[in-house]
């Protein structure tokens, strides 16, 4: 793996809120182009990774780059090379598709016919062209997340974070989105979200398993589920977290 | 600033297809100028009062007629004795009582002095005033003709003229109409912006926001910017129907009004834009906006005289831009002044607007907690 293939690096990084630590000493590398997912069960600490590798809120410790830019330096400038999609739809639910659009256009800084090239680009890619004039707001859940997915995508980041995606979509549309997923990455896009689903854990590249804000497992699906003995990924994942629950806190 | 187009139209667009708000906020302006407009009137007059006369004269039924002819005092009933007068009074039947006595007659026509009594409810203490001035007027009136006649003088030795400069008729909507363009400006204005943001965070678009570049001046700029204009339009609405409806003069520089009005707008919009900062829901924004707007309406000099409050309300009215702004408003609209002689409220209010944005800019965070 060169240098230049390598999209988010972080060393020893930290977080604490007062006295609980969210994550504890997490040492990532992700390649270009990879599916990486982040798993464990609620408050292991997935969330406030994602935020610190965004630049919303600050490691107490160690560093983290993303796209080449240091998280503790420039918060601001992480914001231009990278999407979010959060686990709650955050667009406007009284704006059309194409104003949702247009709006997270001009805030990417595009402008004139640059941005309605783009807008095209990613209405093809995406399938919204029949929606384009319908409120936000009285789009179904898969839709919804298409949409959101076009507004993240606007500027063509580097990488894109994805907070559970799939919550509350129906399996049809789930499947599309992962096909979209794909795309995405083999056109050079790091993707990198969480998931509670141990059947889209697996169609990750590599997955990384936190509990109670540490690393417990890194690798492929298959290497994360043979390095504990488990048949499935699912028996890991459970094994992992029993195992980690009795340790003496570190 | 290049992200500050796309906000200010998304927040543009929003504003539009939020017919009920809209409504709202043309509406509020058009109902509050009516009220106000209508219903309050500083000179009380047409005091419901009832009458004891225990003389029945042509002498009594003469000062009767002439309280009577003040304006100020309605003949509601007569009564025949004090403790029915009492009783109409008490009930609220009438708010003032005259009784003219036995002896009044014989005592005028012997030159000791007649007695008259003018009975007031002082519960009320702004008809009871109206009523007691009224009275004394009637019974100097009198007496000075009396003295004159008896003094063989046709005019009276000493006459005061007061000339009510810049509202000569006293009309009350002259006074209030203009007060009221800052008070509707600022319930609506404040009310509006704090909860747009506070409206951002509760849907969860605030989240999706901040991971994008845009700037928080950038972004807050873009959000109040609509609401100028919203303002701008309420202030037009009052004015003209101020002028159309309740013939309120329109003497001075509008275009200075309007500069003005500009500059406190956007104070008001950056206090909103503060009060986003320090609550969390929606309700608690509106809670926030009406424990604000109590002192406006009472210290400010919109409804009572600042000069009457005791000095620490004073001060506390002159940290309202709303009281700056009162004084621009009745002395561009009533007295025609300008630049010369408001300077310093149009200071003042220069720099609430540069401090409130400063602040609210400064408490916003464009993080998540």
């Amino acid at each position: 793996m060169t240098d230049s293939a390598v999209t988010v690096e972080t060393h020893h990084l930290t977080r604490r809120f007062g006295s609980i630590v969210a994550v504890r000493d997490l040492s990532l590398t992700i390649a270009k182009g990879e599916v990486f997912g982040l798993l464990g069960p609620n408050g292991s600490g997935k969330t406030t990774t994602i935020r610190m590798l965004c630049g919303l809120l600050a490691p107490s410790d160690g560093t983290a780059v993303v796209a080449g830019v240091d998280v503790l330096d420039s918060p601001d400038l992480i914001k231009e090379r990278i999407g979010y999609m959060s686990q709650r739809f955050g667009l406007y639910e009284d704006l059309t598709v194409a104003e949702n659009m247009d709006f997270y256009g001009g805030i990417y800084g595009l402008e004139g016919a640059g941005r309605r090239g783009r807008i095209a680009e990613v209405v093809k890619f995406l399938g919204l062209d029949r929606r384009l004039h319908q409120l936000a707001g009285t789009l179904s859940g898969g839709w919804k997340q298409r949409l959101a997915l076009a507004c993240a995508l606007m500027h063509g980041p580097a990488v894109i974070f994805l907070d559970e995606p799939t919550a509350g979509v129906d399996p049809a549309a789930r499947r599309a989105f992962w096909s979209t997923i794909k795309t995405l990455a083999e056109r050079g896009t790091t993707v990198i979200l969480t998931t509670h689903y141990m059947d889209e854990a697996g169609r990750c590249g590599r997955i990384a398993l936190l509990s109670q804000g540490h690393l417990i497992a890194l690798g492929t699906p298959a290497e994360v589920a043979t390095q504990v003995g488990g048949k499935t990924l699912e028996d890991a994942f459970i094994i992992l977290q029993e195992r980690d629950e009795q340790e003496p806190e570190a | 600033m290049r992200r500050f187009l796309p906000m200010f139209r998304k927040e543009f667009i929003q504003m539009r297809r939020d017919r009920v708000t809209l409504g709202i906020m043309i509406g509020v302006p058009v109902i509050q100028l009516m009220l106000f407009g209508f219903a309050i009137q500083t000179d009380v007059r047409h005091i419901p009062t009832v009458v004891l006369d225990e003389s029945r004269t042509p002498t009594s039924r003469d000062v009767i007629a002439a309280f009577e002819n003040t304006g100020n005092f309605r003949i509601v009933g007569h009564v025949d004795g004090r403790s029915e007068l009492d009783g109409w009074i008490a009930r609220g039947e009438a708010q003032a009582g005259i009784v003219v006595p036995h002896d009044f007659p014989r005592d005028l026509a012997r030159g000791t002095t007649a007695t008259i009594q003018v009975i007031v409810d002082a519960s009320d203490p702004l008809s009871s005033q109206a009523a007691l001035a009224a009275a004394a007027g009637v019974a100097q009136v009198r007496n000075l003709a009396m003295l004159a006649a008896a003094a063989n003088r046709q005019d009276l030795p000493l006459e005061t003229r007061v000339r009510p400069r810049y509202n000569p008729g006293l009309r009350s909507p002259n006074y209030i109409v203009p007060g009221l363009v800052g008070v509707i400006l600022t319930i609506t204005l404040v009310l509006v912006t704090a909860m747009a943001i506070v409206r951002e965070r509760e849907r969860g678009t605030l989240e999706q926001l901040i991971v994008t570049p845009i700037t928080k001046t950038e972004l807050m700029l873009g959000k109040i910017a609509p609401y100028v204009g919203v303002g701008l339009v309420q202030m037009t609405v009052v004015l003209l129907l101020g002028r159309f409806v309740f013939d309120v003069p329109l003497v001075g520089n509008v275009l200075l009004l309007y500069g003005v009005a500009f500059i406190f707008i956007v104070a008001s919009l950056a206090f909103g834009l503060f009060v986003s900062t320090l609550v969390r829901t929606q309700q608690q924004a509106m809670q926030a906006s009406f424990f604000f707007v109590l002192p406006n309406i009472l210290l400010s000099g919109f409804m009572f005289p600042r000069q009457a409050m005791p000095a620490v309300f004073q001060w506390i009215g002159a940290i309202l831009p709303l009281t700056h702004f009162l004084k621009v408003l009745r002395g561009i609209l009533l007295k025609g002044v300008g630049v010369a002689e408001l300077w310093q409220e149009i200071g003042v209010l220069l720099l609430f607007a540069t401090v409130l944005i400063a602040l609210s800019v400064r408490r916003f965070q464009k993080k998540l907690d």
